[in-house]
Protein backbone atom coordinates (compact mmCIF):
# COMPACT_ATOMS: atom_id res chain seq x y z
CA UNK A 1 0.00 0.00 0.00
CA UNK A 2 1.60 3.14 1.54
CA UNK A 3 4.81 1.63 0.96
CA UNK A 4 4.46 1.12 -2.63
CA UNK A 5 5.00 4.62 -3.69
CA UNK A 6 8.35 4.96 -5.82
CA UNK A 7 8.09 9.03 -5.91
CA UNK A 8 11.65 9.76 -4.65
CA UNK A 9 12.82 6.09 -3.85
CA UNK A 10 16.32 5.14 -4.84
CA UNK A 11 16.89 1.87 -6.45
CA UNK A 12 20.40 0.91 -5.14
CA UNK A 13 22.37 -0.62 -8.07
CA UNK A 14 25.83 -1.01 -9.66
CA UNK A 15 25.58 0.61 -13.80
CA UNK A 16 27.36 3.32 -15.72
CA UNK A 17 24.21 5.45 -14.87
CA UNK A 18 24.77 4.83 -10.82
CA UNK A 19 28.41 5.44 -10.96
CA UNK A 20 28.46 8.63 -12.47
CA UNK A 21 28.48 11.89 -10.58
CA UNK A 22 25.69 13.35 -9.17
CA UNK A 23 26.60 16.94 -10.41
CA UNK A 24 27.28 15.20 -13.74
CA UNK A 25 23.57 13.60 -13.81
CA UNK A 26 21.92 16.63 -12.49
CA UNK A 27 23.21 18.60 -15.07
CA UNK A 28 22.54 16.28 -17.91
CA UNK A 29 19.37 16.20 -16.57
CA UNK A 30 18.75 19.75 -17.57
CA UNK A 31 19.91 19.08 -20.84
CA UNK A 32 17.79 16.38 -21.90
CA UNK A 33 14.98 18.37 -20.72
CA UNK A 34 16.41 21.47 -22.46
CA UNK A 35 16.64 19.00 -25.41
CA UNK A 36 13.39 17.73 -25.15
CA UNK A 37 11.57 20.95 -25.40
CA UNK A 38 13.34 21.66 -28.36
CA UNK A 39 12.29 18.60 -30.28
CA UNK A 40 9.17 19.23 -31.86
CA UNK A 41 8.82 16.97 -34.71
CA UNK A 42 8.23 13.39 -35.05
CA UNK A 43 11.91 13.26 -35.82
CA UNK A 44 13.64 14.66 -33.11
CA UNK A 45 11.25 13.29 -30.48
CA UNK A 46 11.96 9.77 -32.14
CA UNK A 47 15.42 10.80 -31.12
CA UNK A 48 14.63 11.47 -27.57
CA UNK A 49 13.03 8.37 -26.93
CA UNK A 50 15.90 6.70 -28.52
CA UNK A 51 18.20 8.05 -26.24
CA UNK A 52 15.99 7.37 -23.32
CA UNK A 53 15.17 3.73 -24.28
CA UNK A 54 19.05 3.32 -24.02
CA UNK A 55 19.52 5.33 -20.37
CA UNK A 56 16.67 3.11 -19.01
CA UNK A 57 18.68 0.07 -20.61
CA UNK A 58 21.82 0.84 -19.50
CA UNK A 59 20.69 1.68 -16.26
CA UNK A 60 18.38 -1.60 -15.62
CA UNK A 61 15.36 0.58 -14.66
CA UNK A 62 12.58 -1.82 -14.50
CA UNK A 63 10.03 -0.36 -17.14
CA UNK A 64 7.13 -1.48 -14.93
CA UNK A 65 8.38 1.01 -12.29
CA UNK A 66 8.82 3.90 -14.61
CA UNK A 67 5.09 3.57 -15.62
CA UNK A 68 4.22 3.00 -11.96
CA UNK A 69 5.83 6.79 -11.58
CA UNK A 70 3.33 7.92 -14.33
CA UNK A 71 0.23 6.40 -13.20
CA UNK A 72 -0.27 9.09 -10.80
CA UNK A 73 0.17 11.64 -13.72
CA UNK A 74 -2.53 10.26 -16.03
CA UNK A 75 -5.75 12.22 -15.09
CA UNK A 76 -3.93 15.46 -16.02
CA UNK A 77 -2.23 13.78 -19.34
CA UNK A 78 -5.79 12.93 -20.59
CA UNK A 79 -7.16 15.96 -19.61
CA UNK A 80 -4.35 18.44 -21.25
CA UNK A 81 -4.89 16.20 -24.02
CA UNK A 82 -8.32 16.23 -24.77
CA UNK A 83 -7.93 20.11 -24.25
CA UNK A 84 -5.47 20.42 -26.69
CA UNK A 85 -7.30 18.29 -29.20
CA UNK A 86 -10.47 20.18 -29.18
CA UNK A 87 -9.74 23.50 -28.59
CA UNK A 88 -6.86 23.59 -31.00
CA UNK A 89 -7.99 25.54 -34.88
CA UNK A 90 -7.30 23.64 -37.42
CA UNK A 91 -8.38 21.11 -40.08
CA UNK A 92 -11.12 19.28 -38.59
CA UNK A 93 -11.49 15.44 -38.30
CA UNK A 94 -14.70 15.08 -36.82
CA UNK A 95 -17.39 17.07 -34.42
CA UNK A 96 -18.74 16.47 -30.67
CA UNK A 97 -21.90 18.57 -29.95
CA UNK A 98 -20.00 22.29 -30.23
CA UNK A 99 -16.69 21.02 -30.06
CA UNK A 100 -14.41 20.01 -32.96
CA UNK A 101 -11.25 18.01 -33.06
CA UNK A 102 -8.57 19.16 -35.54
CA UNK A 103 -5.52 17.47 -37.06
CA UNK A 104 -3.59 20.25 -35.51
CA UNK A 105 -4.86 19.47 -31.92
CA UNK A 106 -4.08 15.85 -32.05
CA UNK A 107 -0.46 16.62 -33.30
CA UNK A 108 0.20 19.17 -30.29
CA UNK A 109 -2.01 16.69 -27.70
CA UNK A 110 0.52 13.72 -29.16
CA UNK A 111 3.78 16.35 -28.52
CA UNK A 112 2.50 17.14 -25.24
CA UNK A 113 1.99 13.37 -23.97
CA UNK A 114 5.27 12.23 -25.52
CA UNK A 115 7.02 15.07 -23.66
CA UNK A 116 5.34 15.00 -20.31
CA UNK A 117 6.07 11.20 -20.58
CA UNK A 118 9.56 11.81 -21.22
CA UNK A 119 10.26 14.37 -18.70
CA UNK A 120 8.82 12.48 -16.07
CA UNK A 121 10.98 8.88 -16.77
CA UNK A 122 13.82 10.96 -17.34
CA UNK A 123 13.60 12.98 -14.20
CA UNK A 124 12.76 9.33 -12.37
CA UNK A 125 15.83 7.64 -13.67
CA UNK A 126 17.62 10.28 -11.70
CA UNK A 127 15.82 9.54 -8.50
CA UNK A 128 15.38 5.73 -9.18
CA UNK A 129 19.74 5.54 -9.80
CA UNK A 130 21.13 8.19 -7.42
CA UNK A 131 21.46 7.75 -3.42
CA UNK A 132 19.41 11.40 -1.89
CA UNK A 133 22.57 11.69 -0.22
CA UNK A 134 24.46 12.04 -3.08
CA UNK A 135 21.67 13.55 -4.86
CA UNK A 136 21.58 16.63 -2.02
CA UNK A 137 25.40 16.33 -2.02
CA UNK A 138 25.32 17.45 -6.12
CA UNK A 139 23.50 19.66 -5.58
CA UNK A 140 25.00 21.79 -2.98
CA UNK A 141 27.94 21.83 -5.41
CA UNK A 142 25.94 22.51 -8.38
CA UNK A 143 24.40 25.45 -6.25
CA UNK A 144 27.56 26.67 -4.60
CA UNK A 145 28.59 30.11 -6.47
CA UNK A 146 24.73 31.35 -4.84
CA UNK A 147 26.33 31.56 -1.13
CA UNK A 148 28.32 34.64 -2.37
CA UNK A 149 25.26 36.05 -2.79
CA UNK A 150 24.08 35.08 1.40
CA UNK A 151 21.60 31.73 -0.14
CA UNK A 152 21.93 29.52 2.39
CA UNK A 153 22.93 26.68 -0.21
CA UNK A 154 24.22 24.56 2.59
CA UNK A 155 21.08 24.38 4.92
CA UNK A 156 18.68 24.31 1.65
CA UNK A 157 20.81 20.73 0.87
CA UNK A 158 20.70 19.93 4.77
CA UNK A 159 16.91 20.34 5.05
CA UNK A 160 16.19 18.47 1.21
CA UNK A 161 17.91 15.87 2.64
CA UNK A 162 16.52 15.28 5.66
CA UNK A 163 12.99 15.50 4.19
CA UNK A 164 14.07 12.50 1.79
CA UNK A 165 15.28 10.78 4.38
CA UNK A 166 12.36 10.89 6.18
CA UNK A 167 9.67 10.02 3.72
CA UNK A 168 10.52 6.25 3.76
CA UNK A 169 9.97 7.03 7.66
CA UNK A 170 7.28 8.81 8.17
CA UNK A 171 5.46 6.62 5.54
CA UNK A 172 6.41 3.11 7.61
CA UNK A 173 5.36 5.41 10.35
CA UNK A 174 2.28 6.05 8.68
CA UNK A 175 0.94 2.58 7.53
CA UNK A 176 1.93 1.51 10.88
CA UNK A 177 -0.38 3.78 12.47
CA UNK A 178 -3.31 3.17 10.12
CA UNK A 179 -2.71 -0.98 10.85
CA UNK A 180 -3.19 -0.13 14.52
CA UNK A 181 -6.41 1.89 14.12
CA UNK A 182 -7.78 -0.65 11.38
CA UNK A 183 -7.26 -3.01 14.11
CA UNK A 184 -9.46 -1.09 15.94
CA UNK A 185 -12.16 -1.09 13.49
CA UNK A 186 -11.69 2.47 11.82
CA UNK A 187 -12.93 2.55 8.15
CA UNK A 188 -9.87 4.66 5.76
CA UNK A 189 -12.00 3.15 2.62
CA UNK A 190 -15.69 4.29 2.77
CA UNK A 191 -17.89 7.09 2.92
CA UNK A 192 -17.99 10.24 1.56
CA UNK A 193 -14.93 13.22 1.63
CA UNK A 194 -16.24 14.56 4.74
CA UNK A 195 -16.12 11.07 6.31
CA UNK A 196 -13.05 10.05 5.00
CA UNK A 197 -11.93 13.23 6.42
CA UNK A 198 -12.95 13.14 9.67
CA UNK A 199 -11.27 9.24 9.64
CA UNK A 200 -8.38 10.62 8.56
CA UNK A 201 -8.30 11.94 12.26
CA UNK A 202 -6.84 9.40 14.32
CA UNK A 203 -4.08 8.77 11.50
CA UNK A 204 -2.99 12.83 10.94
CA UNK A 205 -2.73 13.28 14.82
CA UNK A 206 -0.53 10.35 15.73
CA UNK A 207 1.47 10.74 12.86
CA UNK A 208 1.99 14.74 13.72
CA UNK A 209 3.00 13.96 17.13
CA UNK A 210 5.92 11.50 15.92
CA UNK A 211 6.97 14.18 13.37
CA UNK A 212 7.49 16.34 15.80
CA UNK A 213 8.93 13.72 18.63
CA UNK A 214 11.21 12.64 15.64
CA UNK A 215 12.29 16.33 14.33
CA UNK A 216 13.22 16.85 18.30
CA UNK A 217 15.26 14.19 18.84
CA UNK A 218 16.94 14.52 15.55
CA UNK A 219 18.40 18.27 16.70
CA UNK A 220 19.35 17.58 19.84
CA UNK A 221 21.05 14.56 18.15
CA UNK A 222 22.80 17.14 15.43
CA UNK A 223 23.70 19.67 18.27
CA UNK A 224 25.32 16.79 20.38
CA UNK A 225 27.64 16.40 17.43
CA UNK A 226 28.58 20.07 17.71
CA UNK A 227 26.78 20.40 14.33
CA UNK A 228 26.22 24.47 12.82
CA UNK A 229 26.29 24.75 9.38
CA UNK A 230 28.11 24.65 6.39
CA UNK A 231 30.78 26.98 7.83
CA UNK A 232 34.31 25.69 7.36
CA UNK A 233 32.26 22.15 6.79
CA UNK A 234 34.62 19.26 5.08
CA UNK A 235 33.17 16.25 3.52
CA UNK A 236 33.82 12.65 4.09
CA UNK A 237 32.82 12.00 0.21
CA UNK A 238 34.69 13.92 -2.02
CA UNK A 239 32.79 14.10 -5.35
CA UNK A 240 35.52 13.50 -8.60
CA UNK A 241 34.68 13.64 -11.59
CA UNK A 242 36.33 10.89 -14.30
CA UNK A 243 36.21 10.07 -17.63
CA UNK A 244 33.13 8.72 -17.59
CA UNK A 245 31.57 12.20 -16.88
CA UNK A 246 33.33 13.95 -19.30
CA UNK A 247 32.21 11.10 -21.70
CA UNK A 248 28.56 11.77 -20.47
CA UNK A 249 28.61 15.49 -21.18
CA UNK A 250 29.75 14.76 -24.69
CA UNK A 251 26.89 12.63 -25.32
CA UNK A 252 24.65 15.35 -23.67
CA UNK A 253 26.17 18.43 -25.96
CA UNK A 254 25.84 16.02 -29.04
CA UNK A 255 22.50 15.19 -28.21
CA UNK A 256 21.65 18.98 -27.72
CA UNK A 257 23.20 19.94 -30.56
CA UNK A 258 21.88 17.61 -32.67
CA UNK A 259 18.58 18.72 -32.27
CA UNK A 260 18.64 22.28 -31.88
CA UNK A 261 20.38 21.77 -35.84
CA UNK A 262 17.64 19.89 -36.72
CA UNK A 263 15.13 22.24 -35.16
CA UNK A 264 16.98 24.99 -36.81
CA UNK A 265 16.66 23.30 -40.36
CA UNK A 266 13.12 22.84 -39.81
CA UNK A 267 13.02 19.09 -39.63
CA UNK B 1 -11.30 -28.57 20.78
CA UNK B 2 -10.99 -27.12 17.49
CA UNK B 3 -8.33 -24.22 17.17
CA UNK B 4 -9.94 -20.16 17.13
CA UNK B 5 -7.44 -19.18 14.72
CA UNK B 6 -5.62 -21.14 12.42
CA UNK B 7 -3.23 -21.08 9.64
CA UNK B 8 -2.85 -22.92 6.39
CA UNK B 9 1.06 -23.16 4.75
CA UNK B 10 0.88 -19.18 4.95
CA UNK B 11 3.42 -17.52 3.20
CA UNK B 12 3.74 -13.91 2.49
CA UNK B 13 6.42 -11.74 0.51
CA UNK B 14 7.05 -7.90 0.62
CA UNK B 15 7.45 -5.75 -2.34
CA UNK B 16 6.41 -8.59 -4.67
CA UNK B 17 7.99 -7.77 -8.23
CA UNK B 18 10.88 -5.28 -6.96
CA UNK B 19 14.71 -5.51 -6.23
CA UNK B 20 13.26 -5.14 -2.53
CA UNK B 21 11.11 -8.41 -2.75
CA UNK B 22 11.88 -10.49 0.72
CA UNK B 23 10.08 -13.33 1.74
CA UNK B 24 8.56 -12.69 5.38
CA UNK B 25 6.58 -15.47 5.85
CA UNK B 26 7.63 -19.43 4.29
CA UNK B 27 4.67 -21.83 4.89
CA UNK B 28 3.43 -21.04 8.37
CA UNK B 29 1.18 -23.82 9.98
CA UNK B 30 0.09 -21.98 13.13
CA UNK B 31 -3.06 -22.53 15.18
CA UNK B 32 -4.01 -20.91 18.77
CA UNK B 33 -6.46 -23.08 20.86
CA UNK B 34 -9.36 -21.00 22.48
CA UNK B 35 -8.28 -19.78 25.88
CA UNK B 36 -4.90 -20.80 25.71
CA UNK B 37 -2.13 -17.86 26.84
CA UNK B 38 -0.04 -18.70 23.56
CA UNK B 39 3.97 -16.61 23.40
CA UNK B 40 6.05 -16.23 19.85
CA UNK B 41 9.45 -16.10 20.26
CA UNK B 42 11.64 -15.11 17.42
CA UNK B 43 14.73 -12.80 16.74
CA UNK B 44 14.19 -9.37 14.83
CA UNK B 45 13.10 -9.81 11.13
CA UNK B 46 11.81 -13.68 12.26
CA UNK B 47 8.32 -12.96 10.65
CA UNK B 48 6.88 -12.80 13.59
CA UNK B 49 5.05 -9.08 13.77
CA UNK B 50 4.15 -10.19 10.06
CA UNK B 51 2.04 -13.46 10.89
CA UNK B 52 0.80 -11.19 13.56
CA UNK B 53 -1.00 -9.01 11.24
CA UNK B 54 -2.29 -11.55 8.90
CA UNK B 55 -4.03 -12.85 12.14
CA UNK B 56 -6.88 -10.19 11.89
CA UNK B 57 -6.69 -9.47 8.04
CA UNK B 58 -4.54 -6.63 8.19
CA UNK B 59 -2.36 -8.29 5.57
CA UNK B 60 -3.20 -10.40 3.10
CA UNK B 61 -1.27 -13.71 2.62
CA UNK B 62 0.83 -14.05 -0.72
CA UNK B 63 -0.19 -17.80 -0.28
CA UNK B 64 -1.97 -19.57 1.97
CA UNK B 65 -5.55 -18.97 4.26
CA UNK B 66 -5.96 -18.08 7.94
CA UNK B 67 -9.39 -19.19 9.40
CA UNK B 68 -10.97 -17.61 12.13
CA UNK B 69 -13.51 -20.37 13.81
CA UNK B 70 -13.23 -22.27 10.80
CA UNK B 71 -13.78 -19.72 8.25
CA UNK B 72 -11.49 -18.22 5.91
CA UNK B 73 -10.92 -14.64 7.43
CA UNK B 74 -10.40 -13.12 3.86
CA UNK B 75 -14.14 -14.71 2.38
CA UNK B 76 -15.67 -11.40 2.27
CA UNK B 77 -15.30 -7.64 3.30
CA UNK B 78 -17.69 -8.47 6.02
CA UNK B 79 -15.75 -11.46 7.53
CA UNK B 80 -12.43 -9.57 7.88
CA UNK B 81 -14.20 -6.60 9.73
CA UNK B 82 -16.08 -8.97 11.87
CA UNK B 83 -13.03 -10.58 12.63
CA UNK B 84 -11.12 -7.39 13.30
CA UNK B 85 -13.30 -6.90 16.27
CA UNK B 86 -12.83 -10.69 17.41
CA UNK B 87 -8.74 -10.83 16.93
CA UNK B 88 -7.24 -7.34 18.73
CA UNK B 89 -4.50 -6.36 17.89
CA UNK B 90 -1.66 -3.97 20.02
CA UNK B 91 1.46 -2.99 17.95
CA UNK B 92 4.39 -2.48 19.35
CA UNK B 93 4.85 1.44 21.11
CA UNK B 94 0.72 1.61 20.86
CA UNK B 95 0.53 4.47 23.09
CA UNK B 96 1.96 6.53 19.53
CA UNK B 97 -1.38 5.36 18.30
CA UNK B 98 -3.30 7.56 20.67
CA UNK B 99 -5.17 10.77 19.62
CA UNK B 100 -8.19 12.00 21.58
CA UNK B 101 -8.69 14.63 23.67
CA UNK B 102 -9.74 11.90 26.45
CA UNK B 103 -8.25 8.38 27.71
CA UNK B 104 -12.06 7.35 28.08
CA UNK B 105 -13.01 8.84 24.21
CA UNK B 106 -9.59 7.14 23.02
CA UNK B 107 -10.46 3.61 24.55
CA UNK B 108 -14.17 3.98 23.52
CA UNK B 109 -12.74 4.30 19.64
CA UNK B 110 -12.46 0.47 19.08
CA UNK B 111 -16.03 -0.33 20.74
CA UNK B 112 -17.97 2.80 18.65
CA UNK B 113 -16.42 1.64 15.82
CA UNK B 114 -18.06 -1.56 16.36
CA UNK B 115 -21.16 -0.19 16.33
CA UNK B 116 -22.31 -0.60 19.68
CA UNK B 117 -24.88 1.52 22.32
CA UNK B 118 -23.70 4.49 24.26
CA UNK B 119 -24.52 2.53 27.39
CA UNK B 120 -22.30 -0.51 26.42
CA UNK B 121 -19.57 1.28 25.30
CA UNK B 122 -19.49 3.29 28.33
CA UNK B 123 -19.63 -0.53 30.36
CA UNK B 124 -16.84 -1.56 28.09
CA UNK B 125 -14.40 1.34 28.76
CA UNK B 126 -14.91 1.20 32.65
CA UNK B 127 -14.32 -3.09 32.33
CA UNK B 128 -11.01 -2.14 30.36
CA UNK B 129 -10.16 0.98 32.16
CA UNK B 130 -10.18 -1.56 35.64
CA UNK B 131 -7.91 -4.43 33.84
CA UNK B 132 -5.15 -2.34 32.85
CA UNK B 133 -5.76 -0.43 36.71
CA UNK B 134 -6.38 3.23 35.73
CA UNK B 135 -8.58 5.30 38.07
CA UNK B 136 -11.72 7.33 36.78
CA UNK B 137 -10.05 10.53 36.79
CA UNK B 138 -7.38 9.59 34.60
CA UNK B 139 -10.03 8.55 31.86
CA UNK B 140 -11.14 12.55 32.19
CA UNK B 141 -7.08 13.21 31.40
CA UNK B 142 -5.93 14.13 28.20
CA UNK B 143 -3.81 10.81 26.93
CA UNK B 144 -0.87 12.73 26.52
CA UNK B 145 -0.47 13.95 30.05
CA UNK B 146 -0.42 10.48 31.60
CA UNK B 147 3.09 8.84 32.16
CA UNK B 148 4.81 6.11 29.57
CA UNK B 149 4.14 3.60 31.37
CA UNK B 150 -0.11 4.88 31.78
CA UNK B 151 -0.47 5.72 28.16
CA UNK B 152 0.95 2.13 26.93
CA UNK B 153 -2.08 0.71 29.62
CA UNK B 154 -4.58 2.88 27.96
CA UNK B 155 -3.60 1.95 24.62
CA UNK B 156 -3.79 -1.59 25.77
CA UNK B 157 -7.36 -0.67 27.45
CA UNK B 158 -8.23 0.47 23.46
CA UNK B 159 -8.22 -2.68 22.26
CA UNK B 160 -9.51 -4.87 25.29
CA UNK B 161 -12.27 -2.64 25.68
CA UNK B 162 -13.64 -4.77 22.14
CA UNK B 163 -13.66 -7.66 24.31
CA UNK B 164 -11.63 -9.81 21.44
CA UNK B 165 -11.51 -13.38 21.60
CA UNK B 166 -8.13 -13.65 20.93
CA UNK B 167 -5.55 -10.49 22.19
CA UNK B 168 -2.69 -10.25 20.06
CA UNK B 169 0.40 -7.76 21.87
CA UNK B 170 3.54 -7.30 20.12
CA UNK B 171 6.47 -6.55 22.49
CA UNK B 172 4.10 -5.20 24.99
CA UNK B 173 6.45 -4.03 27.24
CA UNK B 174 9.19 -2.75 25.31
CA UNK B 175 10.81 0.12 26.57
CA UNK B 176 9.44 0.03 29.77
CA UNK B 177 11.03 -0.39 33.27
CA UNK B 178 10.95 -3.32 35.51
CA UNK B 179 7.77 -2.56 37.48
CA UNK B 180 6.19 -0.89 34.06
CA UNK B 181 6.75 -4.55 32.44
CA UNK B 182 5.50 -6.43 35.37
CA UNK B 183 2.10 -4.17 35.88
CA UNK B 184 1.58 -4.48 32.08
CA UNK B 185 2.19 -8.31 32.28
CA UNK B 186 -0.35 -8.18 35.27
CA UNK B 187 -2.77 -6.27 33.39
CA UNK B 188 -2.30 -9.07 30.39
CA UNK B 189 -3.01 -11.85 32.98
CA UNK B 190 -5.88 -10.57 34.65
CA UNK B 191 -7.47 -9.85 30.81
CA UNK B 192 -6.94 -13.48 30.41
CA UNK B 193 -8.09 -14.88 33.64
CA UNK B 194 -11.48 -12.61 33.74
CA UNK B 195 -12.26 -12.74 29.92
CA UNK B 196 -11.14 -16.70 28.92
CA UNK B 197 -10.04 -14.97 26.02
CA UNK B 198 -6.97 -16.58 23.89
CA UNK B 199 -3.78 -14.14 24.23
CA UNK B 200 -1.10 -14.39 22.17
CA UNK B 201 2.59 -12.55 23.61
CA UNK B 202 5.24 -11.67 21.00
CA UNK B 203 8.23 -11.22 22.23
CA UNK B 204 11.95 -11.54 22.40
CA UNK B 205 12.65 -11.39 26.10
CA UNK B 206 12.77 -15.20 26.97
CA UNK B 207 12.26 -14.54 30.83
CA UNK B 208 8.90 -12.57 30.09
CA UNK B 209 7.82 -15.50 28.29
CA UNK B 210 9.01 -18.17 30.31
CA UNK B 211 6.89 -16.72 33.14
CA UNK B 212 3.91 -15.81 31.51
CA UNK B 213 2.80 -18.44 28.71
CA UNK B 214 1.98 -21.98 28.61
CA UNK B 215 3.01 -23.02 25.16
CA UNK B 216 5.79 -21.21 22.76
CA UNK B 217 6.03 -20.80 19.45
CA UNK B 218 9.44 -20.70 18.26
CA UNK B 219 9.90 -18.30 14.72
CA UNK B 220 13.53 -18.22 12.58
CA UNK B 221 13.52 -17.12 9.07
CA UNK B 222 9.81 -16.71 8.19
CA UNK B 223 9.60 -20.23 9.85
CA UNK B 224 7.87 -22.02 12.75
CA UNK B 225 10.81 -24.02 13.84
CA UNK B 226 9.91 -25.14 17.63
CA UNK B 227 6.62 -25.98 19.49
CA UNK B 228 6.01 -27.04 22.58
CA UNK B 229 6.01 -26.12 26.50
CA UNK B 230 8.06 -23.65 27.89
CA UNK B 231 10.40 -26.55 29.51
CA UNK B 232 10.52 -28.39 26.17
CA UNK B 233 11.63 -25.45 24.69
CA UNK B 234 14.45 -24.08 26.89
CA UNK B 235 15.98 -27.09 27.58
CA UNK B 236 17.21 -26.89 24.02
CA UNK B 237 19.48 -23.89 24.63
CA UNK B 238 22.13 -24.92 22.19
CA UNK B 239 19.60 -24.60 19.02
CA UNK B 240 18.02 -21.66 20.46
CA UNK B 241 21.43 -20.11 20.83
CA UNK B 242 22.50 -21.24 16.92
CA UNK B 243 19.11 -18.84 15.94
CA UNK B 244 20.83 -15.82 17.91
CA UNK B 245 18.16 -16.02 20.92
CA UNK B 246 19.26 -16.35 24.08
CA UNK B 247 17.56 -18.90 27.55
CA UNK B 248 17.01 -17.16 30.39
CA UNK B 249 19.60 -16.16 32.12
CA UNK B 250 19.11 -17.96 35.10
CA UNK B 251 18.52 -21.00 32.49
CA UNK B 252 22.72 -20.18 31.65
CA UNK B 253 23.69 -20.21 35.20
CA UNK B 254 21.80 -23.62 36.08
CA UNK B 255 23.50 -25.17 32.98
CA UNK B 256 27.28 -23.14 33.81
CA UNK B 257 26.28 -25.12 37.35
CA UNK B 258 26.05 -28.02 35.47
CA UNK B 259 28.90 -28.26 33.61
CA UNK B 260 30.57 -27.69 37.05
CA UNK B 261 29.83 -30.94 37.84
CA UNK B 262 26.65 -29.37 40.32
CA UNK B 263 23.75 -32.00 39.98
CA UNK B 264 20.59 -29.78 38.61
CA UNK B 265 17.89 -29.80 36.74
CA UNK B 266 18.05 -28.43 33.27
CA UNK B 267 14.58 -27.15 32.57
CA UNK B 268 15.07 -24.51 35.18
CA UNK B 269 13.79 -21.28 33.97
CA UNK B 270 12.89 -18.96 36.64
CA UNK B 271 14.77 -17.02 39.95
CA UNK B 272 12.19 -19.11 42.48
CA UNK B 273 12.81 -22.73 40.35
CA UNK B 274 16.87 -22.18 40.65
CA UNK B 275 16.60 -21.06 44.26
CA UNK B 276 14.20 -24.27 45.01
CA UNK B 277 16.62 -26.64 42.95
CA UNK B 278 19.37 -24.93 44.56
CA UNK B 279 17.89 -25.29 48.09
CA UNK B 280 17.05 -28.84 47.45
CA UNK B 281 20.08 -29.67 46.36
CA UNK B 282 21.94 -28.14 48.91
CA UNK B 283 19.50 -30.44 51.65
CA UNK B 284 18.63 -27.43 52.94
CA UNK B 285 15.70 -25.60 54.28
CA UNK B 286 13.75 -25.56 51.60
CA UNK B 287 11.47 -22.51 53.19
CA UNK B 288 14.17 -20.09 53.04
CA UNK B 289 13.70 -17.55 50.32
Amino acid sequence: MLRDITLGQYFPGDTVIHRLDPRTKLIMVMVYLVALFSAGTALTLGMMAVFLGTIICVSKTKLCLLVRGLRPLAIILVFTGTLNIFLTPGEPIFRVWILTATYEGLRHALVLLARIGMMVMGTFILTYTTSPMNLTDGLEMLLGPLKRIRVPVHELAMIMNMALRFVPTLLAEADKIMSAQKARGADFESGNILRRGQAMIPLLIPLFMSAFRRADELAIAMESRCYHGGEGRTRMRQLRLGLRDALAGLVGALLLTAIIGLGVLGL
Amino acid sequence: MSPILQTKTLTHTYSLGTPFEQAALRGVDFHVEPGELLGIIGHTGSGKSTLMQHLNGLIKPTEGQVYFDGTDIHESKETTRSVRAQVGLVFQYPEYQLFEETVYRDIAFGPKNMGLGGAEVDIRVREAAALVGLTTEQLDKSPFALSGGQKRRAAIAGVMAMRPRVLILDEPTAGLDPRGRDEIIGNIKAFHRETGAAVVLVSHSMEEIARTVSRVVVMSGGQIVMNGTGRSIFAQGAELHAMGLAVPEVTQIVMRLRTLGIDLPCDIFTVEQAAQAILTRAGGDTDAS
